[in-house]
């Protein structure tokens, strides 16, 4: 809330004169019940032609500066609301890019895209909808009850009365049912998950023959939520009646007033059918006011969301005096690129550590093969290099300097990253290249598709550079695009090259040739390969055997296969004797 | 125009299928029908006879105060009569509308469990599930409004109109020429924005397709340093969005402030027509705010019929959806003389089986296989090679194309489904919980379980300690997807189920997954319990399991390509010994 006044502030002017407009515009449909008592009173009383002509003109005149004044408050409101949306939209998409992968984990992509789109639509329209409207149905609520009094008291005092019974029955109905919904949306809810997990257990249901008693647990859901929506639909059927006879039972009375007051000469015939109407614009605004309710108060849940999202702090941050690559270089221990010093790392709200007490020291230029079962930790380990994560007890290093001291974009910039999902953008080869060097040249990006083993079908495809790439890569095969991440983390000539399982979909042979290649091409790089694929690792300077979070042995191949039983398992459940030794 | 045709008349026929369901109630419908026009003629007779109470009220002491009365007090009825006829066609309404969605859901359920699983299997079930859940809220909400407005609306208008032409028809004329002004601004303004909104929500769809990429792989985004660049393409289109948007919604929201004018006029041209008729002495003053108040109310239902027609448009493309599921044939209806399998001795023969998914692609052409009682068959082969297709044959999930396979000497064809799933045991992979207790999970194939059997059941699993360590114990609730469980628990509570029963025969699925050794452990273990003395198939990962297996299957790509025991098959030297080689071998 605080923060969509924050962003008002910028639309001042318009957020201020979008509700007067309306207002005003409001004020002349308030005359108009007048206009017509004086038709009548004046006009047919004196049989005046040209009076009546006069006042139809009036009627006309207001009308159309109704409208105008309601144009120019449409305008208004949709401007501000429509710029606080783009500036909150444009604020949120920074804000959501300086989340570390710990937030993003917690709250997950698909939330912060909802919160990205659907969300701010809807803080939009509640926005603009609150602008135009949320004054001026109570405005006109009271407007009618003032002009009221200013034709006559005591037939306004019936106004008095009414106002409020009408309030309590549609906000009490509005207050009562609300509730009931939202508890009819979660049977609904229940309903569905019954349905779906028939779906997904199906063969188990049926192989224990328990379809008779799935369909009378179905069938209990089901009535049970038509029992709730039919609970709910008695009260909110009540709505329209009981404010149908309010309204009218107070036509009545006024009636029944006015006609003594007409009889005793204070008001006139012309000013009753005007307290009759003014009784009739109410009920209209009521329900309005109402349903405007609704709406905002959806509006403010999805403004709350959003808040949610503005709320949460990245956990990475940067400390001060964050030191560059270079003055880092300076100081540095030229000989040890990355050391892993006791590190405990465990993620958001886990309750057990993913990795405990690693220590590893790799040298520059060395290639370290990360190996071991899934969920043995072997990304977690890779991606505390960058500092996608921090550690939770003990330190990383790059060349002798822990990396919660490097700037964040100095320390990634000098990584070069390929990870585990292959994804590519929508956008030319080119420009999908250029994410790892903004201005790289054709020949270091050709250099990098050579590397990477991509040159070839790239060739093939004979569009060079400019070839076109749809969302996510459709148009490539999964070994194609892995092949083109891999070039994209080469394209900047990185120092440390970490590739997280990036090979899993090439054949054998591809896989070797690329390993090959960087190792010709890439001097003084450091590189990581996570594989679960012991040929890939197997030459590797160093080979890191992870189990459950911890080091189960570290060494080359040959050193392994003598001291450390789980590598020796996983060799000899992947490669023949002979490719063993 | 012809493709217009046909969707007419495809909604025809779903139309007719729904009123089908609906004539359940044709006494509520047509009580509906009465109330509604009950409201409509009260309602439009109120004003009317406000009208002519202001008649008696001329002027000073000019008041028939007897007549008034008389007339409010008619009021008083009209009103309550209203009220009363309102509250009972919305109450009816929703009765009717809710139980017709009842019955058509639970119509569809019941069908779901009768759909036969090469169905299941080749739709996705989220389109299923949004057939039966959201399709049908859908169709109720149209359904409801169809039911409350249209009626009620077409009333009004033609009440209005006749009431109108009672009272006056010269000036019923200027309301009937003047209010279509009023759809005609609207329909011309919606034409001209249409434009307007599908820019807006062309860059609405240009801006969520990159929130989608930079924020769906925020990841990749910081791991190159992309931010700033991403924060610049997003800028860029979030102002084109907002100068479209501004324009979008700006222009469209013309339309309520001009149809409101254009009800002005009608008001100022009824108001200024009406005085003079009132001058002439041919209508009253009553009268004409009786026509003022018509003329308010007249608009209306316009403006609600056209939205009634897209929702009921829409109701019914999405009973359409859910009808096409509950039209969707069901397997093949058991004889009535089909046998039921008890006494099942283990002995299963498979005799030339022949099986596809699609005729195209020949699948199983010729598997014999005799299985004694208390064999054990292991099924090996690569991913993805096809050894659930055996499970799918042995249950009966699919009916075998050609050959048979019978179940101790009985061919299943002509056995009860019941029974012969009853025979066997089945502990799936893929392990599917339902959301509920522990308790209920394990006594799923045998809900009348005594609490001595359940647990005997859970101890012999393995089960029975972690259970006891969660804070409810065998009381503790399992989310649907089991959550709150490890992948290793969620596998021996499977074990666990069948333990319970533990019929002659079992199918297994060795997990590939990684579990922690301790609960790998205890699988091997339940597993071992279970199969002694019945005969099991499993789809065998674990050397020690295929090795003691007294046949195994060899399967690639679907077929089953070897077929024999483990030193059978070394020896033969073919695809089984270089997989066993190159996979198991030291």
């Amino acid at each position: 809330m605080k923060r969509l006044l924050k962003y008002l502030k910028e639309y001042r002017r318009e957020s201020i004169l979008a509700p007067l407009f309306k207002m005003l515009e409001a004020s002349f449909e308030l005359f108009v019940p007048l206009v017509m008592a004086q038709i009548i009173d004046v006009g047919i009383r004196d049989q005046n032609g040209s009076y009546i002509v006069k006042m139809g003109g009036l009627l006309l005149l207001l009308a159309a500066i109704g409208l105008t004044c309601s144009l120019t408050a449409q305008y208004f409101a949709a401007k501000s609301a429509v710029g606080v949306s783009t500036a909150l939209r444009r604020d949120l998409f920074k804000h959501i890019g300086m989340l570390s992968y710990s937030e993003q984990d917690t709250m997950g992509t698909a939330t912060l895209i909802t919160r990205m789109t659907s969300d701010i639509n809807q803080v939009q329209s509640g926005l603009n909808l609150a602008l135009r409207l949320l004054l001026r149905s109570p405005f006109i609520v009271f407007g009618a009850m003032v002009m009221a009094f200013t034709v006559n008291v005591k037939a306004a005092l019936v106004f008095v009365v009414a106002i409020p019974a009408l309030s309590v029955v549609v906000f009490g109905i509005m207050l009562v049912s609300m509730p009931l919904y939202k508890k009819v949306q979660r049977q609904l809810d229940s309903v569905t998950r019954s349905t779906r997990e028939n779906l997904t257990g199906v063969r188990v249901i049926r192989a224990f023959n328990r379809q008779e008693d799935e369909i009378k647990n179905f069938d209990q859901e089901n009535s049970q939520l038509v029992d709730m929506q039919i609970f709910v639909g008695k009260i909110s059927a009540m709505m329209n009646p009981v404010t149908y006879v309010i309204i009218n039972g107070a036509t009545i009375v006024i009636v029944w007033i006015a006609g003594k007051q007409v009889n005793q000469g204070i008001i006139t015939q012309g000013q009753t059918v005007a307290l009759v109407n003014y009784m009739s614009q109410i009920l209209v605004e009521l329900i309005k006011m109402a349903n405007l309710i609704v709406s905002i108060s959806k509006a403010l849940a999805c403004a709350n969301r959003v808040n949610k999202v503005f709320d949460t702090e990245s956990s990475i941050k940067e400390v001060p005096n964050a030191k560059t690559a270079d003055s880092a270089k300076s100081e540095a221990n030229p000989v040890d690129a990355v050391v892993f010093n006791h590190v405990d790392f465990a993620y958001k709200n886990a309750k057990e550590d993913s990795l405990t007490d690693i220590n590893l020291t790799v040298k520059r230029g060395q290639t370290i093969g990360v190996i071991g079962g899934t969920g043995s930790g072997k990304s977690s380990l890779v991606n505390l290099i960058p500092r996608f994560y921090d550690v939770r007890q003990g330190s990383v290093s790059i060349d002798g300097v822990d990396v919660r001291e490097y700037a964040l974009k100095d320390l990634r910039n000098r990584i070069g990253v390929v990870p585990q999902k292959a994804v590519l953008f929508e956008g030319t080869l080119r420009e999908n290249m250029r994410w790892g060097k903004k201005d790289a040249t054709d020949e270091e990006i050709y250099r990098a598709l050579d590397i990477a083993q991509a040159r070839e079908f790239v060739d093939g495809k004979g569009k060079d550079l400019d070839l076109f790439i749809e969302q996510n890569g459709r148009n490539l095969s999964g070994g194609q695009r892995q092949r083109l991440t891999i070039a994209r983390a080469l394209v900047r000539n990185p120092e440390i090259l970490i590739m997280d399982d990036s090979a899993s979909a090439l054949d054998f042979a591809t896989d070797a040739k690329l390993r090959h290649a960087i190792r010709e091409n890439t001097d003084g790089m450091t590189v990581f390969i996570v594989s679960q694929r012991a040929t890939t690792i197997k030459n590797a300077d160093q080979i890191v055997v992870l189990d459950d979070g911890k080091m189960a042995g570290c060494g080359t191949h040959a050193e392994l296969l003598e001291s450390c039983e789980i590598y020796k398992e996983i060799c000899l459940s992947q490669l023949s004797k002979e490719e063993v030794k | 125009m012809a493709k217009q045709k046909i969707d007419f008349g495809k909604h025809k026929s779903t139309l007719k299928r729904i009123l089908n369901y609906i004539g359940i109630y044709k006494w509520l419908v047509l009580l509906s029908l009465v109330l509604a026009g009950v409201t409509v003629a009260t309602t439009l007779y109120a004003p009317i006879l406000i009208g002519n109470g202001v008649d008696l009220i001329v002027g000073q002491d000019q008041v028939d105060f007897a007549g008034l009365f008389v007339i409010l007090r008619k009021v008083a009825i009209v009103i309550c009569i209203t009220a009363g006829a309102q509250w009972l066609m919305n109450h009816i309404n929703n009765k009717i509308t809710f139980q017709v969605v009842k019955d058509i859901r639970t119509k569809a359920f019941n069908h779901l469990e009768e759909l036969p699983l090469s169905y299941l299997d080749s739709h996705q079930d989220g389109d299923i599930i949004s057939r039966i859940i959201a399709d049908i809220d859908q169709f109720s909400d149209g359904l409801l409004m169809g039911f409350t407005q249209l009626f009620t609306g077409v009333l009004t208008i033609l009440g209005t109109l006749g009431f109108m032409l009672i009272v006056n028809p010269v000036i019923t004329l200027v309301v009937v020429l003047v209010t279509p002004l009023s759809l005609f601004v609207a329909s011309f303004i919606a034409k001209k924005t249409f434009s307007m909104f599908k820019l807006q929500s062309q860059t609405r769809g240009e801006i969520t397709s990159l929130v989608n990429e930079m924020i769906g792989n925020e990841k990749v985004v910081q791991a190159f340093g992309y931010e700033d660049e991403a924060q610049k393409r997003f800028e860029e289109i979030n102002s084109r969005l907002q100068k479209c948007s501004l324009r979008a919604i700006f222009f469209s929201s013309i339309t309520n402030p001009s149809t409101r004018f254009v009800n002005s006029m009608v008001y100022a041209s009824v108001g200024v027509v009406g005085a003079f008729a009132a001058i002439r002495g041919m209508l009253s003053v009553g009268q004409l705010s009786i026509f003022l108040s018509y003329a308010n109310q007249y608009t209306k239902p316009f403006n609600e019929i056209s939205g009634v027609v897209t929702e009921l448009q829409n109701a019914l493309a999405c009973a359409a959806r859910v009808l096409e599921l509950i039209d969707e044939p069901a397997f093949k209806a058991e004889d009535a003389d089909a046998v039921t399998l008890d006494h099942v001795d283990g002995s299963v023969t498979l005799d030339h089986v022949k099986f596809s998914y699609v005729p195209e692609v020949p699948l199983i052409e010729d598997l014999n296989l005799d299985v004694k009682p208390g064999q054990r068959i292991a099924l090996v082969g690569p991913t993805g090679c096809g050894k659930t297709t055996i499970i799918n044959l042995l249950m009966r999930f699919y009916d075998v194309n050609d050959g048979s396979i019978k179940v101790s000497g009985t061919d299943i064809r002509y056995a009860t489904r019941k029974s012969l799933r009853a025979s066997y045991g089945m502990v799936l992979q893929e392990t599917w919980l339902k959301s509920g207790t522990i308790r209920e999970n394990i006594c799923y194939g045998k809900p009348d379980a005594t609490e001595e059997e359940m647990i005997n059941a859970a101890k012999s699993a393995h089960a029975h300690s972690f259970i006891k360590r969660m804070p409810q114990g065998y009381d503790t609730v399992i989310s649907e997807d089991g959550g709150n469980l490890s992948q290793g628990q969620k596998q021996l509570l499977c074990i666990a189920r069948v333990m319970l029963c533990l019929p002659p025969m079992l199918i297994l699925d060795e997990a590939t997954s990684s579990i922690d050794t301790m609960t790998e452990i205890r699988i091997q273990k339940a597993f071992a319990t279970m199969m002694q003395g019945r005969t099991s198939f499993i789809v065998a990962h674990r050397l020690s399991t295929i090795r003691e297996a007294d046949v195994i299957l060899v399967m690639k790509d679907g077929h089953i390509i070897e077929q024999g025991n483990h030193e059978s098959l070394l020896a033969r030297n073919g695809f089984y010994a270089t997989l066993y080689n190159s996979q198991f071998a030291n």
